[in-house]
C-alpha cells in the first residue's frame, strides 16, 4: 500500500492548471516553429508568427497564452494499491484548481447552471476521469479545454454499413463546419467505435498524445498522415484565412463495440493545446 | 501587407471605406462584450432603457479578459467566437453600432445588418491573448461588474492589429482567402 498525501495532490493540481495555460509545451513550440516555414504566403505566415510570438510573450510576461482558460479537465490514473491520506481524492483536484486559477490569475470560465448561468468564481468544478490501474501509479494530466474549439466538436452513432468512408467523412464534415471557430491550426482528436460515452472520452484522450507522436498500430498511423495530408489541403489555414496548415496534427482511434452500433466522435482543440503532467 | 490606421469614435466614412481583407491598427476606445453583456444590453433596449456604452462610432469587441496581475492593467484577452452573438448583433448594428471584433463566421442576418447599416466585422487572431494584452493600455470594468469575465470593460488600445471579414458591400473575407463554403 502507497500513500498519497491529500495536500500534495492540491499543491501539484494547481502548479499544473497554471503551467499548463502559461507554458505552451515543446511540442507546441515545435509545431507553431514548422508551420512558419510552411507558411510562405504574406498573411498565413504573419499569423503563425504571431501565435508563436504569443505564446514566447506567455511565457515571459507569465500570462496565460490564451484567455480562455477553459474548463479544468483532469485524467488521472491512480494505482489499486494507493491509498489518499488526508482528504478525499476528488476534493483535492477541485481545490486544486480553485487555488491555480486564483494564484494564477486565470480566467474564470465556468457557471453553476447551463440556464441561469451563474459563474461559481473558482472555475470549479473540474470534470475528472479516473483510470484504475495495476500497482501504485499516480499519474495525473490536467489538459484545460477552451469553449470555441469544444463547441465546434461532434458527435454521431453511424451504422456499421458506413465504414471507414463514413467515418472519414464524419471527420471532414466536422472540420470544414467549424471553419475558423476553432481557432486554427487545430489538433483533430477522432474516435470510432465504443459507446455513446467512451467514443467521445476516447476522442478527448487522443488530444493529450503530443504533436507529431504517430498511433503505435501502423494501420492507424498511416491514416493519421494521410488524414493529415488532406485535412490541411482544405485550405482553412491559420485562423480560417487560407494557408497550408488548418492542422497540427490528427490523433485516431478505434475502439471495440456493440454488433449494431458504430459510433464516430471528433474533438476539436485549438491551436492553444495544452496539457501537463505529473506523477506522485 | 499594407496597414490601415484607424483611431475611435469611428467615423462613417472610414468604416464605409473598409474591405474584406484589410489589415488594421486600431487606436483609441473599444468594449468588450459577450454573451451576457449583448442579451443584458438587448433587454434594455426593449425596455427603453440607457446602455451603458454609446453605439455610433463605437467598437465591440467579443472578449472576456483573464485578470489583471498585478502591474499590468489586463490579463490575456484574445476575441471569443463570434456567430453566438449573432441573435444579438443586428439590432445593436441598427442603434448605430460601427464595428464588432471577434473571431469566426457571422450569419447571414447580421451580414446584411452591415451592409444596410454600415458596419464592418473584423477578426482578431483566436488564442492571441498574451500578445493582444500589450496593446491594451488602460482598462476598467463600466457595467455589470457580477458577470466577471462577462462584464463591459472599456479598453484604452493602441495599435490593435484586427483584419476585416464583412465589408459593407457584403464581401466576407473567409470565403475570398480562406477556402470556406
Ligand atoms: S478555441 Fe482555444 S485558442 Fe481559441 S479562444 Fe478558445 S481556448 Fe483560446
Amino acid at each position: 500500500m502507497r500513500k498519497i498525501l491529500y495536500r500534495d495532490i492540491v499543491e501539484a493540481t494547481a502548479k499544473a492548471c497554471i503551467e499548463a495555460n502559461i507554458i505552451a509545451s515543446s511540442d507546441l513550440i515545435e509545431a507553431y516553429q514548422r508551420a512558419i516555414t510552411k507558411e510562405v504566403d504574406e498573411l498565413s505566415g504573419r499569423i503563425m508568427h504571431d501565435l508563436y510570438e504569443n505564446a514566447k510573450l506567455a511565457k515571459s510576461h507569465h500570462l496565460p497564452i490564451c484567455q480562455d482558460t477553459g474548463t479544468a479537465v483532469i485524467f488521472l490514473e491512480i494505482g489499486q494499491n494507493v491509498l489518499i491520506d488526508g482528504g478525499f481524492l476528488m476534493d483535492a483536484f477541485q481545490e486544486g484548481v480553485a487555488d491555480g486559477y486564483q494564484k494564477g490569475y486565470l480566467r474564470k470560465s465556468i457557471v453553476s447552471h447551463p440556464l441561469t448561468r451563474k459563474n461559481t468564481g473558482n472555475n470549479t468544478p473540474a470534470v475528472i476521469h479516473v483510470d484504475i490501474v495495476a500497482e501504485d501509479v499516480f499519474k495525473v494530466t490536467v489538459a484545460p479545454k477552451g469553449g470555441g474549439s469544444e463547441n465546434m466538436s461532434r458527435l454521431k452513432m453511424l451504422t456499421p454499413s458506413e465504414g471507414l468512408e463514413g467515418f472519414k467523412e464524419f471527420v471532414f464534415e466536422t472540420i470544414r463546419l467549424a471553419g475558423p471557430n476553432p481557432c486554427p491550426p487545430i489538433v483533430v482528436g477522432a474516435c470510432l467505435g465504443g459507446n455513446f460515452e467512451s467514443c467521445a472520452l476516447q476522442a478527448k484522450k487522443n488530444l493529450l498524445r503530443p504533436i507529431g507522436q504517430r498511433h503505435s498500430d501502423p494501420e492507424l498511423s498511416i491514416l493519421e498522415e494521410k488524414w493529415l495530408e488532406e485535412i490541411n489541403a482544405l485550405h482553412i489555414g491559420p485562423q480560417g484565412f487560407g494557408g497550408k496548415t488548418t492542422a497540427f496534427d490528427v490523433h485516431l482511434e478505434f475502439l471495440p463495440c456493440h454488433i449494431a452500433s458504430m459510433p464516430a466522435a471528433v474533438n476539436l482543440n485549438c491551436h492553444v493545446s495544452r496539457h501537463q503532467q505529473f506523477e506522485l | 501587407m499594407e496597414v490601415i490606421h484607424l483611431q475611435t469614435p469611428l467615423k462613417q466614412e472610414d468604416v464605409k471605406g473598409l474591405r474584406a481583407g484589410d489589415y488594421l491598427l486600431i487606436s483609441g476606445i473599444m468594449y468588450t462584450a459577450r454573451d451576457s453583456a449583448h442579451r443584458r444590453m438587448i433587454e434594455a433596449l426593449d425596455n427603453h432603457r440607457p446602455l451603458p456604452i454609446p453605439l455610433p462610432g463605437s467598437i465591440i469587441y467579443y472578449a472576456g479578459p483573464a485578470p489583471a496581475p498585478p502591474g499590468k492593467p489586463i490579463g490575456s484577452i484574445g476575441p471569443t467566437t463570434s456567430y453566438r452573438m449573432d441573435s444579438y448583433a443586428p439590432r445593436l448594428i441598427e442603434e448605430g453600432l460601427s464595428m464588432m471584433i471577434g473571431k469566426g463566421s457571422r450569419n447571414k442576418l447580421v451580414q446584411q445588418a452591415m451592409i444596410d447599416h454600415e458596419a464592418v466585422y473584423c477578426a482578431a487572431w483566436g488564442g492571441a491573448g498574451a500578445l493582444l494584452a500589450g496593446c491594451v493600455k488602460n482598462a476598467k470594468c463600466i457595467a455589470y461588474e457580477e458577470l466577471g469575465p462577462e462584464a463591459i470593460y472599456e479598453l484604452e488600445v493602441e495599435n490593435f492589429p484586427v483584419m476585416v471579414v464583412n465589408d459593407t458591400i457584403g464581401q466576407d473575407a473567409y470565403e475570398l482567402m480562406g477556402g470556406q463554403q
